[in-house]
């Protein structure tokens, strides 16, 4: 890609006193994505949104907008708007006035013809018209989420920060509102930043998801390949369900690894970081990449603990003796009633390719960080 | 027990509802109600030096509270940006002020009044290009400085408390849609923050309107209406006495009532 990056961070650097919030972070957001900054608490995804809108500097390190050294320049006179967390619509001012509130900064002045013109197109978009004259605690909490939206966006903004927007709404409006957002950005076609914990949130609205931990971006790319390709052990565990099962590499070949299990089993599975012989690893097996039959086939063996019917799927959990608890989902197919019935015994094979070793996790540092940036920074 | 209770309030307001019933007294007596009249109102009203005393005492509550206003929602905006040390020790400071008693602010303003009116008087004196120079000297300045300075420390507890509760988000997103810092203090904070300075004016004017203590001591050949009714008590009390304190109760009332209504307004939500 050879556009100016909407965004970009050089070796950015945030501490608060001994605390280091973010660290080294290289970062290009390209222009016109929904990107997602996705992470635990404390991770310091926060710490960047808000050292793009302004409200942070960095201690180290550039923040660039469109190319320009943003280092000095206040939120104020920076091409970037924000919804916050809790919306922060002004409580004294009415629908439209709020909506119009940036509008009236412009300098040279706008007419006041153009701004109630724009503010009304806000409000369509966000389908919210004709709600201009409403005082905000009239508003229920997806209509000022709306409202949080229009207003950002009626500055066409060079980027759209959004802080966690969906976290105060209950999960029929949310799931709604992820889809809105979606609409809005392809539509509008500035680049959206979100910032959430929230995993199934980033990969369902994202076009790239950042995955950070401990201050840091451990992967950046498309919720597919986060997803199916983690770059280590905890995008794996971080991003969708899986499980994680402890071995020993007992043979390597290529990107292949056969690892021993404690039971004896012995896997194979595809590596992503160089792996010796003898090394403990940890494996993970995604739910729906186990799939299960009658004993007899398969590579491990185990006994149905419990069954969660979904519809158009089912989870189980099996113990296997040795290993432990393994989740496993298995699409319903109506007519087959190859349902599993706690009690019953199974046997459980593996889609080849699916597994994936990774060095066993030593990373014990790192989360006692993470936790002590979570406490300060919340 | 609810006779106990009852007697603390029968003693607390007996005393103000009898105030009150004989403010309407027909009769010229204190102690024996004789029918029900205005009068004494009336009366109250038509005496020149009362209303003299009145008028004073309206100017002084008014100019006050207007000072201790501007100066201690000026102190609380200012205080937000200290240390946390510094914050303590000033929420302290500002803590002490309105505990002292009224005695003591009244007798050190006046000794401190009277000490700098000896430096500046001379000075001024010295420096005046006329033969006659500008006397500083007890009187209307010096009660409203006094009365500014307390009431000061009442308004920046106010604002204070109204600041603290303000969402910093709303700053930010003001700061976000492109807004200085000045037009987010004038169209965002002062907005948020503006219930708190009227109650706090309101509460300066009445502590003011009702301050005889501190007046007494700096008021020098002034008279305030708290003023006036004490020297015409010690010509003993009279029905028109009891209707200047009926006024001054329910003005009182009101505006406690107003202020805490202003608090309660628009509440910045949860």
């Amino acid at each position: 890609m050879t556009a100016v990056p909407d965004i970009e961070f050089r070796a950015v650097t945030k501490r608060y006193g001994a605390v280091t919030a973010v660290s080294g972070i290289d970062l290009a957001i390209p222009p016109s994505a929904f990107v997602a900054l996705l992470g635990p608490s404390g991770c310091g995804k926060t710490t960047c949104l808000r050292m793009i809108g302004g409200f942070e500097q960095p201690s180290e390190g550039q923040v660039l907008i469109r190319g320009r050294d943003m280092a000095g320049t206040p939120p104020y006179r920076r091409p970037v708007n924000m919804v916050f967390q809790q919306y922060a619509l002004f409580p004294h001012l009415d629908v439209e006035d709020n909506i119009s509130y940036g509008l009236r900064q412009a300098r040279p002045r706008l007419s006041s013809r153009e701004i109630s013109q724009r503010a009304g197109e806000a409000l369509s978009m966000v389908q919210l018209a004709g709600y201009g004259r409403r005082k905000i605690h009239e508003l229920s909490g997806g209509q000022q989420q709306r409202v949080a939206l229009a207003r950002a966006l009626v500055n066409k903004p060079a980027v759209l920060l959004l802080d966690e927007p969906l976290a105060a709404l209950d999960k029929k409006l949310r799931t709604d509102m992820q889809i809105e957002l979606q609409n809005l950005q392809r539509e509008i076609g500035i680049t959206f930043v979100l910032v959430t914990h929230d995993q199934e949130e980033a990969l369902s609205m994202s076009d790239f998801v950042c995955v950070m931990n401990g201050g840091r971006v451990v992967q950046l790319g498309q919720p597919s390949e986060i997803y199916d390709e983690p770059a280590d052990l905890f995008v794996a565990d971080f991003v969708g369900k899986t499980n994680l099962v402890s071995g020993k590499v007992a043979g390597l070949s290529g990107d292949l690894v056969d690892v021993a299990l404690a039971d004896g089993t012995v896997i194979s599975a595809r590596k992503r970081v160089p792996l010796s012989r003898g090394e403990a690893v940890s494996v993970s097996l995604r739910p729906e990449s186990l799939s299960l039959s009658a004993p007899g086939s398969g590579s491990l063996k185990g006994i149905v603990r419990n069954r969660i019917f979904l519809g158009s799927t089912a989870e189980y959990a099996i113990e296997v003796p040795g290993i432990g608890s393994l989740l496993a989902k298995a699409d319903h197919v109506i007519g087959q009633g190859n349902l599993f019935r706690p009690g019953e015994p199974v046997a459980i094979g593996f889609a080849a390719g699916a597994p994936l070793a990774f060095p066993h996790a030593k990373n014990n540092g790192t989360n006692q960080r993470e936790d002590q940036n979570a406490e300060i920074l919340s | 027990m609810r006779a106990f209770v009852v007697a603390v309030f029968a003693f607390l307001y007996l005393p103000i509802a009898l105030v009150v019933l004989f403010s309407f007294n027909a009769g010229h007596h204190a102690s024996e109600f004789t029918g029900f009249s205005v009068q004494w109102y009336g009366k109250a009203l038509s005496n020149p030096f009362l209303v003299e005393a009145l008028k004073n005492s309206l100017f002084i509550a008014t100019t006050s509270a207007l000072l201790a206003a501007f100066c201690g929602t000026a102190a609380a905006l200012g205080l937000q940006r200290v240390g946390a040390r510094t914050r303590a020790l000033f929420d302290a400071l500002l803590g002490a002020a309105i505990v002292v008693p009224g005695v003591v602010i009244g007798i050190s303003t006046l000794v401190a009044l009277v000490q700098l009116f000896a430096v500046v008087n001379p000075f001024l004196a010295s420096v005046w290009p006329t033969d006659q120079p500008p006397r500083l000297s007890l009187g209307y300045g010096s009660i409203i400085a006094a009365h500014g300075l307390f009431s000061m420390a009442l308004v920046t507890m106010i604002v204070g408390t109204r600041l603290a509760s303000l969402d910093r988000n709303l700053v930010e997103a003001s700061s976000d849609l492109y807004a200085t810092p000045l037009t987010t203090f004038h169209s965002i904070v002062l907005p948020q923050i503006m219930p708190a300075v009227i109650a706090g004016f309101l509460l300066a004017f009445t502590f003011s309107f009702d301050d005889f203590i501190i007046a007494f001591f700096v008021a020098g050949a002034q008279t305030t209406l708290p003023i006036y009714v004490f020297a015409s008590i010690r010509r003993g009390v009279t029905p028109e006495i009891n209707a200047i304190a009926t006024i001054v109760l329910a003005a009182s009332v009101l505006l406690v009532l107003l202020a805490q209504w202003q608090l309660g307004r628009r509440k910045p939500s949860p």
